[in-house]
């Protein structure tokens, strides 16, 4: 198993996420600078992590989208590597068009830090099959613009195709349809706001994020 | 030539920065304004004389970066 945590100018869970990956499967983690122009070979999971990348210039992960190192994460995606944008991450995910969708400020203009319970309601994906028992998680949330934004259509349309797989059991933000975490039609990028890498061990308030590094990794 | 770029969130996304700044508005007293949205205005130069050209290059640039067409609309003028 290998895995890659990108890492921007302004990220600032780019260790966390290290470490979270290496406890919670044993996979070894490369760190990986936003101007490269390639990969590490063999990779089974890239993931954007959260933070501020770029200073959140111009709009969050706008800037980062047009990193050097995206354009390989497309193409890697493209070939069904599974990738996994965490907060900032998923935000990154969106501006470059790999998910549907852009996230907006919070609703209450507050930033909000804290544990949210998830409702896992797609369990069938290369990323969520881990909690088809519990149909639960719970995970840290820490963002400012976690409020996810789509258009009437496009929401029934990732509804209709299963692409929603986490929705806020008591929403904080102001997410159209409680929407936390989603994939992309192929089922191998998903961006979601909570942070698993926060929420790995017990220590920390809850394992449950551990179970997305694993199910991620068992899959690949 | 100057370009002139101004983008503003789509009407009916949620603008939560106007309604805060209206609601700084009322708390100054000025009970008659209402329907405040908040945007951003972005200048630069770009080379050449091909008018259309250049009207060509901003569109680009606004689509591909400096708005995110699934929230915001811009408007562009070159002057």
């Amino acid at each position: 198993m290998k895995s890659a945590v990108i890492v921007f100018p302004g990220s600032n869970c780019d260790r966390d996420c290290k470490v979270a990956i290496e406890r919670s499967t044993g996979s070894s983690v490369d760190m990986v600078w936003h101007q490269e122009t390639a990969l590490p070979s063999g990779l089974d999971l890239i993931v954007l992590p959260g933070g501020f990348s770029y200073g959140d210039y111009l709009r969050c992960g706008a800037m980062a989208s047009l990193s050097p190192v995206m354009a390989e994460v497309k193409v890697a995606a493209e070939r069904g590597v599974a990738v996994v944008g965490i907060c900032n991450g998923f935000q990154v995910l969106c501006e470059a068009g790999m998910l549907p969708g852009a996230l907006l400020r919070n609703e209450g203009l507050k930033y909000i830090c804290k544990a949210v319970t998830l409702d896992v309601v797609n369990a069938q994906t290369r990323f969520s099959s881990g909690y088809a028992q519990t149909r639960e998680a719970v995970m840290t949330v820490g963002n400012g613009e976690g409020n996810f934004f789509a258009g009437e259509a496009e929401l029934d349309r990732i509804e209709g195709e299963g692409q929603v797989v986490f929705r806020y059991r008591d929403n904080p933000n102001g997410s159209a349809r409680d929407i936390a975490g989603i994939v992309n039609a192929k089922g191998n990028v998903l961006g979601l706001m909570p942070h698993p890498d926060r929420s790995f061990e017990a220590e920390l308030g809850s394992a449950d994020g551990a179970i997305l590094f694993q199910t991620a990794l068992a899959s690949a | 030539m100057k370009a002139k770029v101004h983008v503003f969130l789509k009407p009916g996304v949620l603008d939560v920065q106007g309604k805060a700044i209206e609601g700084a508005v009322h708390a100054l007293g000025f009970g008659g304004v209402s329907g405040v949205r908040v945007g951003r205005m972005i200048e630069f130069d770009i080379a050449g004389d091909d008018r259309a050209k250049a009207e060509a290059e901003v569109k680009a640039l606004c689509d591909r970066l400096l708005a995110n067409t699934v929230i915001e609309s811009y408007k562009a003028e070159l002057i």
